[in-house]
């Protein structure tokens, strides 16, 4: 057993949380533009920066377009650099998302959860960090601050091992803004654990001149795009291989997803981030009345662990996924996964899609209850959208 | 230096060395070598989307043989901010003990219009850099499309008539900034060039220089007569040279005839249609204008 005394619980804002990760990084540059609810981040950031309790070159940009532009100089300079952002703020990064990941640079940017405009509004949702899926970057959902804490060094190792960009996503106020008992760990250990930052390459090793962005024409892209590709599968050992050291620092488990009292469950719902506490409590309610529920909460979405999911939902009779993001004329980006992971399987589980808490609004534990109750009819039909006033 | 020292300077700089696939008769890569020669420091050069990016990098080649990046269109002001951000941590830890100077090199599309922002936001936070626009008036690598840059009755795929508009101040934005040095320059004077480059390399904080890099393609003229031509914008008064050290205007070039804009115009096909009579006109307007900033430029050099 693990001496927990050692290590300090500190009530921690989720985004205090990312920042307090940030500062064990100790990045030697971060470019950042405030949004809210990401302005926690880089505030308590700014303070650690002023403080000198950090090394860092902490660059104030002009636009978050400039932010992850300077965070990929720097990152190209051999240097570990870090921003963080949320909805209009990543919206704005979308070019240079796409150039971080293409150009194979390690950063890692703490994303805190906000609708996107129109119309403007500054609570959680997921079309922003979903608007981004097909970037070329890991992408992990938290559910609680301390998630968020350990999946930021988390993300580094495996973004620094794989040599692909990562997003570590917490929800916009919900998260990110409410207290929780955090355990941080020593600073030493998870020094330690990063361990030191070795480029191959760097753009100030000024003996070894190298050119980076290069224009690239037909005959060579798609290699440099298939080396992205491959990248991002072996993504999902090393996420694994991982989760299994930082374990031995903080006796955790970092699966690909949350299984909460699924194995022997014949109704489930699929559930990211925040969302999936609400639904845990339902369920713990339920199961007393001797209902057969579970919850699978995604935590790595890209690269998405389609073999395993369809493992861990096979057996059950029916499963509602519940997307806190759309995708106008098309299915709802989680459900597609889901549905898109069971199409192997000969004996298929239903499938029903939700919709819930766009911009913000809440889902009540009553309303988790209610879906419930509809999968346990074991019928399924149209999207529905739960909360919404028609 | 004389013209000769610094020629042999230049052709035995070999930081972007031949083999690009620039056009013939391109100013591009006679600015960008002076400039690279005119420090003795290493060099960190960063890139925006253009000519000069495109011509130099086409994989697995490069003509670069000092670390270059290039990111997007309009961040080359932005990612070379963060390279710079990079070396000063690694410095303050002892990482790195060398002095490095950073140079961005951006056409008028990437430093007058899209990466204004970008160029502005990195003038004001401080950043050691040189900014340099090599400007050909215009977009010239998606085929000459107008940019707030090109001038006056020029006549661009975006503007077939010729731009009603007069061309933006940049300089004056980026003094704005209370940037240290920024000059204007020209191809054809590569030892004012030089000097202006050395100037801008030692400043302190950050620089900008502004260089008229005539388009034999798109400005339509003769591969041959990119110097000619852009000797005759400075004798012209079209492009004037001049520094601003710490606020002080210093004019480098009074032409000892100042040329009308005919002599100037005649040769470029952007620019040809002025000399008909019907457009007589809009040549004396333009005429004007640059009599006019020329007027001015002249008093606030004293
Ligand atoms: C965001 C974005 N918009 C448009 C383009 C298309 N584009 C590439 S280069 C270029 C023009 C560059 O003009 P300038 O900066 O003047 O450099 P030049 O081509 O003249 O060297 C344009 C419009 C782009 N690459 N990125």
């Amino acid at each position: 057993m693990k001496n927990l005394n050692k290590n300090k619980y500190q009530a921690l804002i989720g985004g205090h949380a990312a920042a307090e990760a940030m500062r064990q990084i100790n990045p030697e540059v971060v470019a950042a533009y405030p949004i809210t609810p990401q302005t926690p981040i880089i505030e308590k950031f700014a303070e650690f920066a002023a403080d000198k309790k950090v090394d860092t070159e902490f660059i104030c940009a002009e636009s978050e377009h400039s932010a992850l532009s300077a965070t990929v100089g720097a990152s190209a300079a051999g240097v570990r650099a870090m921003t963080a952002t949320s909805s209009q703020g990543l919206a704005l990064m979308n070019e240079i998302l796409s150039v971080a990941s293409g150009l194979r640079l390690p950063i890692v940017m703490p994303m805190v959860n906000r609708a996107l405009s129109a119309p403007i509004n500054i609570h959680c949702d997921h079309s922003d960090s979903m608007s981004a899926r097909d970037l070329g970057w890991i992408q992990i959902f938290c559910e609680t601050a301390q998630e968020v804490y350990e999946y930021t060094f988390f993300a580094l190792k495996l973004a620094e091992k794989v040599l692909l960009p990562a997003m570590v996503m917490q929800d916009g106020f919900s998260t990110s803004h409410n207290v929780e008992p955090v355990k941080i760990y020593p600073d030493k250990i998870i020094k330690k654990f990063i361990g030191q930052y070795k480029p191959k390459y760097s753009l100030l090793d000024i003996k070894k001149p190298i050119t980076v962005g290069p224009l690239v024409l037909p005959d060579y892209y798609f290699e440099i795009k298939y080396q992205e590709i491959e990248a991002m599968e072996e993504a999902r050992k090393v996420y694994l291989e991982t989760g299994k050291e930082l374990k031995k620092i903080t006796g955790n488990n970092y699966p690909y997803f949350e299984k909460y009292k699924l194995d022997d469950a014949e109704a489930a719902i699929v559930v990211s981030s925040s969302s999936a506490g609400t639904a845990k409590a339902v369920i713990d309610k339920l199961r007393k009345e001797g209902k057969k529920v579970g919850l699978l909460k995604p935590i790595l979405f890209r690269p998405f662990p389609q073999k395993e999911i369809r493992e861990s939902l096979k057996n059950l009779k029916i499963i509602a996924v519940l997307d806190r993001s759309v995708s106008f004329g098309g299915e709802a980006p989680l459900f597609s996964e889901i549905k898109n992971s069971l199409y192997p399987l000969d004996k298929k589980p239903l499938l029903q899609s939700y919709v819930f808490g766009l911009g913000g609004r809440d889902l009540f534990e009553q309303e988790v209850e209610e879906v419930f109750e509809e999968l346990l009819k074991n019928k399924t039909g149209q999207v529905k959208y739960i909360g919404l006033r028609k | 230096m004389d013209i000769k020292t610094l020629a042999q300077k230049i052709d035995s700089d070999k930081k972007l060395v031949s083999g690009h696939r620039t056009c013939a008769g391109c100013a591009i890569p006679i600015i960008v070598r002076t400039i690279l020669s005119a420090t003795d420091n290493f060099l960190v050069a960063a890139n925006s989307t253009g000519c000069m990016e495109v011509t130099t990098t086409i994989y697995p080649y490069t003509s670069w043989n000092i670390p270059w990046i290039h990111n997007a269109f309009e961040n080359v002001a932005a990612t070379l901010s963060g390279i710079e951000g990079a070396f000063k941590a690694l410095r303050k830890k002892g990482k790195i003990d060398k002095e490095i100077k950073f140079v961005a090199f951006g056409g008028d599309g990437g430093l007058y219009d899209i990466g204004l922002q970008s160029l502005s936001g990195a003038l004001e936070r401080g950043h050691n850099c040189l900014y340099v626009c090599y400007n050909n008036e215009a977009y010239q690598n998606t085929g000459g499309q107008r940019s707030s840059g090109t001038s006056k009755g020029s006549i661009t795929t975006t503007t077939p008539k010729g731009k009603k508009e007069a061309r933006k101040d940049l300089m004056r934005i980026v003094l704005a900034h209370h940037i240290d040095y920024a000059a204007q320059a020209a191809v054809h004077n590569i030892l004012d060039l030089y000097q202006k480059a050395e100037k801008a390399f030692n400043a302190k904080g950050p620089s900008f220089l502004n260089v008229l890099s005539p388009c034999t393609l798109n400005w339509g003229f003769m591969p041959n007569s990119t110097i000619k031509i852009s000797k005759l914008a400075a004798d012209t008064c079209f492009w004037p040279l001049y520094e601003v050290e710490k606020g002080k205007y210093k004019l480098n070039y009074n032409p000892f005839k100042k040329l009308p804009l005919e002599e100037f115009f005649k040769l470029q096909k952007r620019f040809s249609y002025l000399l008909k009579p019907e457009n007589k006109n809009f040549l004396n307007e333009i005429q004007n204008e640059v009599d006019d900033n020329w007027e001015e430029l002249l008093k606030k050099s004293g």
